[in-house]
């Protein structure tokens, strides 16, 4: 047995510091992407960005937190749809509009979630779903947001965001690059938190977490509403870009829940860094096989049951598995001073 | 203006004679093996269009086709079943729901790539237009069909569960799946046959939507949330239960449509939903979620 | 001697990283009654589980009439005449009394015991095989899992603790139905924390500690101390 001051126990490895130096380059450089990328790479680094959000508060929840939604999309397009609301009708800057998008989304999810978590495991998961469906129907209901066929931003509103395209262009980049940001600090910071700790004890074993003292319907409820309230923030900047909404295409299932889930399958469900990597690989295989219309979404489904079954962890976890390194320090690792002679 | 109103309440109680068939499926197998298949709607909408396939490419009538799609599902479900669900299920949740979640996305998309996005519909013949005169109030034979046929399907999912050795082996799988092995139980072949029988359901509902409705390949997740709520309204694990979820379903969005057409599905969320708050284990539950 | 009914060769079994038996060798033969003793976590039931297939095993660790069953499943494993009467009765609560022995004989192999017969040896199930196995007193919920196991009318019959948490006497009516259950030529590996009542129905026995064998022989022929010593290890 070792004394105690044979070893010390560290969050960071030489990985996740030159990860965070990496990360910080990474982010000068994207920051200053108007400086070397063209217009269409940038619009598809904004999309990225949204996709990367998305996924990251979806692995949040359902990763993390064991709450399996798949109605996320009533947030993305309550968002969408308060933006156009917020800004048509009350006024607002849009940047503004979406900021109040955010807080009121995970003000509405209070009472949702008072409701749904009356389900448990794959029941919540449809609870989700008919809620998104009752966002749908109703935002449909109101005609002075276009109902069933929808609305466009107009163009007074398009323009106060910037005055010129390519400075409106820039600034909505910006700011998904921003919310990429605030949603992997949240996310990392969260699970780095006592609660966060609490989180991953949820997911691990249940009855251990609830033995332990750990408020799992409490701690669950929090996730929910900050994840809401952000995912609302997303759909509010998703519809910025788009310009048009409709409820179809507000609530949208393969959308905004489907590609999401299959990224964070794929990606590595249960880590930060999976998010990351599964984002990446669905912007590279949509290159290539985005011509082939629907056999790009079978082609997918059929890639994320084959992780989920032979892989459950993901690439990520692959990766992980064989060389050991985490970029997001999350878990602790004992070193010794001595050698270990036992090994 | 009453009689309008007693009628769409009589077709919303036959229309949940078809959410109680959509229901009866998802809610047996999740009594067997705690499985949600997310799937379950997209795979009515595949045997609404095996049925059209069959129909057309052998002249049959649709509700003759049923011989050959009811056999044909039961076989994917128990290949399903086999092949990749039994891999899913253990302690975690997670990966039977993403599994069947995406089965619903390429169920929907090879839809999508074979038949395309244009609505389709059974042709149910003179059936579809028929009707009897009950006290004043036109009934049309197909829901009334389709209203009976749930019954029936029902009363005799309620007697293979309690009544016969097959049922027997659902019920000791799904209390205790080691000591139902010991009895000889292999559970890989017994969640098989649950889902050979769910999907055998799954047909018959398929068949009947496709005759009563136009589908096309994007309406599988609407079907499954409409089952969904049947089930919880009913209550978990009570089969005649689900029967009186689907007709609250029915009623509720008949109703709902009565005063705005647009209205119809929302109104049956909301009943949903209210029921969910004031009974969130539903009207007659069996069992714990 | 005639060759045994099982043969377990250097028998281990794991629970995830942990190994719970270590290079155990056993053998039973047909119309034998074998004890296995040995204090809580000595390894009795994991035994238990590994012979009926709960466990998975090497398929030569596990040899029955000749034949390696160490791999197969529990189910497979039934079908050639082995059953187990688990440790805490382990009745299927959603099924009846009646429902919970028919689900015994499902497996169909012939033999003397049927429904009847379970009825004539505990007349109590009789009166109350309508009524949920869940609502039966400990004492006859352990008749139900004995007859339930009785019904696949198997070669090889394993008691787990069937005395765990009863009554003296209600303990004492079940030991005396074993030699109407054992006289047919059935054998039976008899699973004890009570030694004396494990070594008084038995031919031979086992004594297991900390997953190995840590004595074995005759039943009348150990010293109490003897055995004291290789249950509890001092």
């Amino acid at each position: 047995m070792s004394s105690m001051q044979d070893h010390t126990v560290v969050r960071s490895s030489r990985a996740s510091r030159f990860a965070a130096l990496a990360g910080i380059a990474i982010l000068i450089l994207l920051i200053a992407a108007p400086l070397w990328a063209g217009r269409a790479d940038m619009r598809l680094l904004g999309e990225l960005f949204l996709y990367l959000a998305l996924a990251s508060l979806w692995n949040l929840l359902a990763g993390y937190a064991g709450l399996v939604s798949v109605g996320q999309q009533a947030f993305v397009g309550f968002g969408g749809y308060l933006l156009f609301a917020l800004t048509i009708f009350g006024g607002l800057h849009p940047v503004l509009a979406i900021g109040v998008a955010g807080l009121l989304g995970a003000a509405i999810a209070v009472p949702v979630a008072l409701l749904i978590f009356r389900l448990r495991g794959a029941y919540f998961a449809i609870g989700t779903w008919v809620v998104a469906e009752v966002f749908r129907l109703t935002f449909a209901q109101i005609s002075v947001l276009g109902g069933g066929s929808g609305s466009s931003l107009p163009v007074s509103i398009v323009k106060s965001v910037a005055a010129n395209r390519t400075m409106r262009e820039w600034t909505s980049y910006w700011m998904a690059l921003g919310l990429v940001v605030l949603v992997l600090a949240v996310v990392y910071l969260f699970l780095r938190s006592r609660r966060g700790l609490a989180l991953t004890a949820i997911r691990d074993n249940e009855l251990a977490a609830s033995s332990l003292g750990i408020d799992i319907w409490k701690t669950q409820f929090q996730v929910y509403v900050v994840t809401a309230g952000l995912t609302a923030l997303t759909g509010g900047l998703i519809f910025l870009q788009k310009l048009r909404i409709s409820p179809d295409a507000a609530f949208s299932v393969n959308d905004w829940t489907a590609f999401v889930i299959f990224i964070v399958v794929i990606g590595g469900i249960g880590t930060i860094e999976g998010p990351i990597i599964g984002t990446l690989v669905y912007f590279a295989l949509r290159e290539f096989l985005s011509d082939l219309g629907t056999i790009y979404l079978i082609v997918l489904g059929v890639v994320a049951i084959l992780i989920m079954l032979k892989a459950p962890k993901g690439l990520w976890g692959l990766i992980r598995e064989r060389w050991g390194i985490e970029l997001f320090p999350l878990s602790h690792r004992v070193i010794y001073s001595k050698p270990d002679k036992e090994k | 203006m009453h009689v309008d109103w007693i009628n769409s309440i009589i077709q919303g109680v036959l229309l949940g004679g078809l959410y109680a068939m959509i229901a009866a499926g998802l809610s047996l197998i999740f009594g067997v093996m705690r499985l949600v298949n997310i799937a379950h709607g997209d795979l009515i909408i595949l045997a609404a269009y095996l049925g059209l396939t069959v129909a057309s490419a052998l002249g049959l009538y649709p509700l003759t086709a049923l011989l050959i799609v009811v056999p044909v599902m039961a076989v994917i479900g128990y290949g399903l079943q086999r092949i990749v669900l039994n891999n899913t299920l253990s302690d975690d949740i997670l990966p039977p729901l993403l599994v069947t979640f995406g089965l619903s996305v390429i169920i929907q998309n090879g839809l999508l790539e074979i038949y395309s996005a244009d609505p389709q519909k059974l042709d149910a013949g003179q059936l579809g237009v028929a009707s009897t005169n009950v006290a004043g109030i036109s009934v049309g034979l197909l829901p009334l069909l389709m209203f009976v046929t749930a019954v029936v399907v029902i009363a005799g999912l309620q007697w293979i569960f309690y009544r016969t050795a097959l049922g027997r082996a659902f019920r000791a799988v799904s209390d205790n799946q080691d000591v139902a092995q010991l009895m000889g139980l292999n559970k890989r072949h017994v969640y098989g046959v649950a889902m050979a029988l769910s999907l055998a359901v799954v047909a018959l509902a398929g068949i009947f939507l496709g005759m009563r409705t136009s589908f096309d390949p994007s309406i599988g997740g609407g079907r499954l949330i409409f089952g969904f709520e049947a089930v919880i309204i009913g209550g978990l694990g009570n089969l005649w239960g689900t029967l009186v979820g689907g007709v609250i379903l029915g009623v509720a969005q008949n109703i709902g449509a009565q005063i705005n057409p647009g209205w119809q599905v929302l109104a049956g969320h909301v009943v949903f939903l209210f029921i969910l708050a004031v009974r969130p284990r539903g009207l007659f539950p069996r069992m714990t979620g | 001697m005639a060759d045994p009914l099982l043969t377990l060769t250097r028998l281990d079994a794991h629970y995830n990283d942990f190994q719970a038996l270590f290079g155990i060798d056993f053998d039973i033969a047909e119309g034998e009654v074998v004890a296995i003793i040995g204090s809580n976590g000595a390894g009795k039931s994991t035994l238990m589980r590994s012979i009926s297939g709960l466990i998975t095993n090497g398929a030569s660790q596990i040899s029955y009439r000749g034949e390696q069953i160490g791999a197969l499943r529990a189910d497979q494993i039934a079908e050639k005449g082995i059953a187990l009467v688990p440790e805490g009765r382990q009745l299927f609560p959603s099924l009846s009394v009646e429902e919970n022995l028919l689900i015994g004989g499902q497996i169909g192999r012939s033999g003397p015991w049927s429904l009847a017969k379970i009825f004539e040896l505990f007349p109590v199930l009789q009166e109350r095989r309508d009524q949920a196995s869940t609502s039966l007193s400990g004492g006859q919920q352990q008749m139900v899992a004995i007859g339930r196991a009785l019904m696949a009318n198997p070669d090889l019959l394993l008691l787990d603790e069937v005395s765990l948490g009863l009554a003296p006497v209600i303990i004492k009516s079940i030991y005396d139905a074993l030699p109407q259950i054992v006289g047919g030529g059935m054998s039976a590996v008899i699973v004890e924390q009570d030694i004396s009542k494990a070594l008084s129905v038995s031919s031979r026995f086992y004594c297991l500690q900390e997953g190995r064998v840590s004595l074995e022989g005759e039943s009348g022929s150990q010293t109490r101390e003897a055995i004291s010593r290789a249950y509890f290890g001092v």
